[in-house]
């Protein structure tokens, strides 16, 4: 094994690599729309995808968006978004249910296209 | 988690845009969507009009990542996500996650292969989610009056079922506001049912 030299594509991280193995998001319930919000800065205290994740969120952005700008599967942005979330990085907000009103609303802006 | 909550974080809500391979979800979505479709959505897009031979390996990296999707600011505070559905079977997984939360679905079908949205229709059907099945019009296709193709689905008559161009603007504004005018009628009747079911 350590006489193979380094294969061609050194930059390819496995998945699990970013997430320390896990599958599963810390908080589940993050949805594709889900808006995110750095609640501070990126700082030396974190490091590669979740640095990356903090700074994308500069202002609110879709967990969707996340994965596409930083680059990684869907899954993985959401362990490392859930995670972010739970060590007070990141800020995320889950619209209940929306009231008629809003659908109106949305429905004469679609018209409206 | 409500943290910050005073700083204005728009609204994100999403429609999903299925039916079968090639069909014109991305063409749908792009006709309407402000933001440019990035590189990793290229090889779905190539897939979707029939190149398979990126089945394996050679999707190992950019679509898992890849996710079709389009937004539109409908004002400051609302943004409207298009997701659409990967064609491909093997990317159903998938469907669990783009379909929690959203309003509801655009089934896109074309007459030439109007099997293709069969397994859209089932799932949405089987969800309870609202949708509505448009079809794409493409140039040559032969022209089917929509309750022929309501009958060939077995749609219910709640369902609405239009004729669209996935291509015009237009046309896909008056999908996405049919749609919108179903998700308000199937909410307005669910309220109306709830009082007489807590008698």
């Amino acid at each position: 094994m350590s006489g193979r030299p380094p294969s061609e594509e050194t930059t390819f991280v496995r998945p699990f690599i970013m997430t320390g193995g896990r599958a599963e998001p810390l908080q589940a319930g993050l949805r594709l729309e889900t808006l995110v919000v750095a609640v501070g800065p990126p700082d030396e205290s974190l490091a590669f995808e979740r640095r990356h994740i903090v700074a994308v969120c500069e202002r609110p952005m879709t967990v969707a968006e996340v994965a596409q700008r930083v680059g990684v599967p869907l899954g993985v942005a959401k362990v490392l978004i859930s995670d972010l979330v739970v060590a007070g990085r990141l800020a995320c907000r889950q619209p209940a249910e929306l009231p008629l009103q809003m659908l109106e609303r949305i429905r004469d802006h679609v018209r409206a296209l | 988690m409500s943290g910050r909550s005073d700083r204005i974080v728009p609204l994100a809500v999403k429609i999903v845009v299925s039916g079968g391979l090639g069909v014109g979800k991305t063409t749908f979505i792009g006709a309407v969507s402000e933001i440019e479709p990035l590189d990793t959505e290229a090889a779905i897009t190539e897939v979707s009009v029939g190149v398979d031979s990126l089945v394996g390996v050679e999707s190992k990296t950019t679509t898992t990542v890849a996710l079709d999707f389009g937004r539109i600011t409908l004002d400051p505070t609302i943004a409207l996500y298009l997701f659409g559905t990967p064609g491909q079977d093997r990317f159903s997984f998938l469907w669990d996650d783009l379909v929690e939360g959203a309003l509801g679905t655009v089934v896109l079908a074309d007459t030439r292969r109007i099997e293709d949205c069969f397994p859209a229709v089932d799932y949405f059907e089987a969800q309870g989610a609202p949708f509505v099945l448009a079809v794409n019009c493409f140039d040559g296709a032969e022209r089917f009056d929509v309750e022929e193709v309501r009958e060939a689905l077995s749609l219910g008559a709640d369902v609405p079922v239009l004729e669209c161009d996935a291509r015009e603007r237009g046309s896909v504004r008056d999908v996405l506001g049919a749609l919108m005018d179903r998700v308000i009628g199937v909410r307005t009747q669910t309220a109306r049912r709830r009082p007489a079911m807590a008698r």
